[in-house]
């Protein structure tokens, strides 16, 4: 039965097989310019398994101890878990331990697979997502592992490596553009950000823009949820 | 930072992960309607992150200084003209970096 499950759910997962090993070698090759030993890709690929904020947190250990920031952080950025959970709640209802790694590991990717995909007839459905996770994030270990040794051996010049990070919000950020027919929510963002960042400078804007963010969109709802409804 | 201090990082971070994707689980059960805020939060507080995290990424970009963010605009338009033509994440992120890099080691 799992062996079946198996075989089915790796052709779903092989798109993330080249976006995970290339984005998660990026990642080890930049925690290793950071100076940063392969072991801290590989265990936070295995731990936190959230590629965005894995890049986050590489930041995050170069700046000042700052674990309620950090935690802050967490939240917003994966603030989005939250309603694949809610999308989730019935898909996921399946019984043991599996539950719990399903849960674990679903990062975007792994959701948007877990979501829509069908196991064909006479696979269980069950182990057919349990290995979908699984599969992505052996990709996921295994490309931060390789880059971070890369990174720890290679001598190339990696300044400007960072700009990864930029590039993969930048384009997720249009990705989202694209897509919603309402910009309220990323324009309120973009400035309240901004904002806070001439207010507050580099080092602390974060939690203000948070708090901000918040309660605009709060402030927003009977405009925003109006034109949702139009739309 | 200490290696104590990493790992006491690392693990809010985890933490913090956990929580964003167990709570819908823990806090509704299933066949439950969800409370109308979480699902309006749901749907409009994403394009509001990634704003907040575009604007993260370039929170240490002088525009008062040379080379005046100019890199970081070119690039950004690579990625951006890049992403609109082909939409293609890995291509619009591995060439909006490459030109970055060549832009900060050989040009400015």
């Amino acid at each position: 039965m799992k062996r079946r499950a198996l075989k089915a759910a790796f052709p779903h997962t092989i798109p993330i097989l080249a976006g995970y090993l290339f984005l998660g070698m990026t990642y080890g090759i930049y925690m290793g310019s950071l100076g940063f030993s392969f072991v801290y890709p590989m265990c936070t690929a295995m731990i936190i398994f959230a590629g965005s904020m894995e890049f986050v947190t590489a930041n995050l250990l170069i700046g000042a101890f700052n674990p309620v920031q950090a935690f802050l952080m967490t939240l917003m950025i994966n603030a989005r878990h939250l309603f694949y959970g809610l999308a989730m709640l019935e898909k996921y209802k399946i019984p043991g331990l599996k539950r719990l790694y399903l849960i674990f590991g679903m990062a975007d990717e792994t959701f948007s697979v877990t979501c829509t995909a069908e196991p064909p007839e006479g696979v269980d459905r069950g182990w057919f997502m349990f290995f979908v996770t699984l599969l992505d994030q052996c990709y996921w270990v295994a490309g931060a592992t390789i880059g971070g040794l890369f990174g720890m051996v290679l001598n190339f010049n990696t300044e400007g490596l960072d700009f990864v990070m930029t590039a993969m919000f930048v384009v997720i950020f249009i990705e989202s553009w694209i897509k919603e027919k309402d910009h309220t929510s990323a324009l309120a963002g973009l400035g309240i950000s901004v904002l806070c960042l001439v207010l507050f400078g580099a080092d602390g804007f974060i939690i203000p823009a948070m708090v901000c963010i918040m309660l605009a969109l709060t402030l927003l709802r009977p405009r925003l949820e109006k034109g949702g409804e139009a739309a | 930072m200490t290696v104590t201090q990493h790992i006491i990082t690392i693990a809010v971070v985890a933490l913090g992960t956990m929580l964003t994707r167990f709570l819908p689980f823990l806090v509704f059960p299933a066949g439950k309607p969800t409370p109308k805020y979480v699902q309006y939060i749901g749907k409009v507080l994403p394009p509001a992150v990634f704003s907040l995290l575009v604007v993260y990424c370039l929170k240490n970009v002088s525009l008062l200084s040379a080379p005046h963010g100019l890199p970081e605009a070119i690039a950004i338009g690579v990625v951006a003209a890049l992403h609109l033509w082909k939409r293609q994440m890995l291509l619009s992120i591995a060439a909006g970096t490459v030109c970055y890099m060549l832009l900060v080691q050989l040009v400015f």
